[in-house]
């Protein structure tokens, strides 16, 4: 790593440049790469254990070891979590969750991300008085701890006569997605040069022409993470979905939590698992694809706490 | 143009009417709103809120209330444990990752990939992990320690433990992911200067690195504990507040009071004593982060 070169000497111009070779094998690497491999293992096994049990019939989870790897691979269990588990008096399994939450994902990324990112091209490029302070709010109001702002959502939801219905979900999704989109453009839309934004101005164009024409091609990159960032965030809403929807328009991770916790019937274990891992599947399959995107979004959206 | 000299509230139009819903969400919902359950904390709301004032009752109430104190205790030790755990064990993997090691990208998606899962997943998942019947306990004592018990969710001594351990596996690889472009950050010829000093490593990153990156710490500090008040999702699929009340938590408290207990007054209450908490440890930040640069 030490990059010494002494070009004056002929002894140094011989040398190879660059770190000296270690070792394949050296002490600290043994620890380095051992300690990593290990935390590695640790942070893997649950998702091994899931896939592995939910491979599983109930009679070789009982006996068997949890690490252990399914002697007869059986996918009776996923089909059953899909079509036939159990929550209440619904005996269709997860699928209803699933297109639920499909349902309330879609319209909420898209409408929060539309309104956002006119707010952030608002507040960067078209200041006006008061605009500040209305987005200091909006950021403070992302660390309010959402049960204060549960019932009186609840109030307004209920006045508008959207109370337990998918469009009020919606509603509360592009709310409290709000804070943390409209900054995130609003620091892109601040990066981009003034002269460009200047310069469409002198040509005529007004606020949504700069903003179709220019700012919007401009923002591809920006917009893919903030789609990533909402998915994922809004797949995985619990306390949304449990406050604002009502047992058939159950988003998946209350409908999955009901049928793992369900106090009825024999635990079936294999069952949960499958069903767990298709809840997660959603987001981690975005993660897998996003890489480095997806790490980007979270140093941002990380302000959502 | 309409007037012949616009007036003050129509520079902008378009820029104002397309920031309605910022604002909207701001003042009515945010503002509007916390407001409200504010001012409704101090009346005896039942079933449905309504505007008798009582003054304190219901937080003399709430801080009477076993429950509620439970609450608190598990939030103190939960989030105490998951602060330094999280930031100790963030900040070893990053600066393991950042020795230039092979394979980076695949250590960084492994220890990062819990954090796409949700909460009621991750619950579900170490709630099969820790069964005492047939989960790791098992297992080991499989392997010949036949006397050995583990059962964090079921023993109310050890439960939030339990918890812990599962949002400590979520939460770690964002942390680390925060301290990990702390350490990119960080002037290589800081490192060069110290290694030329003979400073050994440990002491450099305890002494020189660190002090560095006090402001990545406090504004990771700041999320963990944002996260940390909000701690609901993960003790309802993981424990449900069992085993009796003994991983109850404040923000399932506020839930079981306005949405199934029917005594809102309390809910209320309780989710100001939330509000209250974050305001503590939110305003001091906000006032280090924005006006020391005002100032300066």
């Amino acid at each position: 790593m030490a990059d010494l070169s002494l070009p004056a000497t002929a002894a140094a111009r011989v040398e190879p440049r660059g770190a000296r070779p270690r070792p394949a094998l050296s002490r600290r690497n043994v620890i380095l790469y051992g300690t990593l491999i290990v935390v590695a293992l640790y942070y893997l096994l649950p998702l091994y254990v899931m896939v592995v049990t939910s491979l599983k019939g109930m009679p070789e989870i009982r006996l068997g070891n949890i690490f252990s790897p399914p002697m007869e691979i059986t996918f009776q269990p996923w089909v059953k979590a899909w079509a036939e588990a159990c929550t209440g008096l619904n005996c269709d399994g997860l699928s209803r969750g699933f297109w639920n939450s499909v349902r309330i994902t879609v319209p909420s990324v898209v409408i929060s991300i539309a309104i956002a990112s006119v707010n952030g091209y608002a507040l960067a490029n078209w200041r006006f008085r008061g605009s500040e302070v209305f987005f200091a709010i909006l950021i403070f109001g992302a660390f309010i701890p959402y049960q204060v702002m549960l019932y009186p959502i609840v109030i307004l939801l209920r006045e508008i006569g959207l109370y337990g219905t998918l469009t009020g979900l919606v509603i509360v999704h592009s709310i409290f997605g709000m804070p943390i989109l409209t900054l995130l453009f609003r620091n892109y839309f601040a990066s981009v040069p003034e002269e460009l934004f200047k310069a469409a101005r002198v040509d005529g164009a007004g606020f949504w022409g700069i903003y179709l024409k220019i700012m919007l091609p401009m923002a591809l990159p920006i917009f893919v993470v903030a789609i990533i960032l909402q998915v994922t965030g809004i797949w995985n809403d619990f306390l949304f979905g449990v406050v604002y929807t009502r047992p058939d328009t159950y988003p998946m991770t209350v409908q999955l939590n009901n049928i793992v916790n369900s106090t009825q019937g024999v635990k079936e274990y294999n069952v949960n698992m499958a069903a767990t891992i298709i809840t997660g599947l959603v987001p981690l399959v975005i993660y897998f694809i996003s890489g480095k995107l997806f790490v980007r979004g979270i140093a941002a959206g990380a302000v959502k706490g | 143009m309409a007037a012949q000299r616009p007036s003050q509230l129509f520079r902008n139009l378009n820029a104002k009417i397309a920031s309605i819903p910022m604002i909207l969400t701001a003042v009515v919902v945010f503002l509007g709103g916390t407001l409200w359950t504010v001012v409704y904390s101090f009346t005896d709301s039942k079933l449905l809120p309504r505007l008798r004032f009582v003054g304190l009752d219901q937080y003399e109430r709430l801080w009477s209330s076993n429950r509620w104190l439970v609450s608190i205790e598990n939030l103190a030790i939960y989030g105490i444990l998951s602060l330094v755990f999280s930031l100790v064990i963030g900040f070893v993997l990053a600066a393991l990752l950042d020795q230039k090691i092979r394979f980076e990208d695949t250590f960084r998606t492994i220890f990062l990939y819990p954090f796409a899962l949700s909460f009621i997943v991750t619950g579900l998942v170490w709630q099969w992990l820790l069964n005492p019947d047939l989960g790791i306990a098992s297992v080991i004592r499989g392997l010949g320690w036949t006397s050995f018990t583990f059962d964090p969710l079921y023993n109310a001594d050890i439960v939030i433990y339990g918890i812990l351990i599962a949002g400590l596996w979520q939460g770690t690889g964002l942390v680390m992911c925060l301290m990990l472009a702390g350490l990119r950050g960080i002037d290589e010829d800081i490192w060069k200067a110290a290694r030329v000093d003979g400073i050994p490593m440990w002491k450099t990153y305890l002494f020189i690195v660190i002090p560095m990156m006090r402001p990545v710490f406090i504004t990771t500090l700041v999320l963990i504990t944002a996260g940390i008040v909000k701690l609901y999702d993960l003790v309802v699929a993981q424990t449900g507040g069992g085993p009796g009340i003994a991983s109850e938590v404040p923000a399932k408290y506020v839930y079981d009071m306005m949405f199934l207990a029917q005594n809102l007054g309390q809910g209320f209450a309780a989710s100001t004593m939330m509000l209250l908490t974050v305001a503590i440890i939110l305003i001091p930040w906000a006032y280090l982060e924005f006006g020391g640069k005002r100032r300066g």
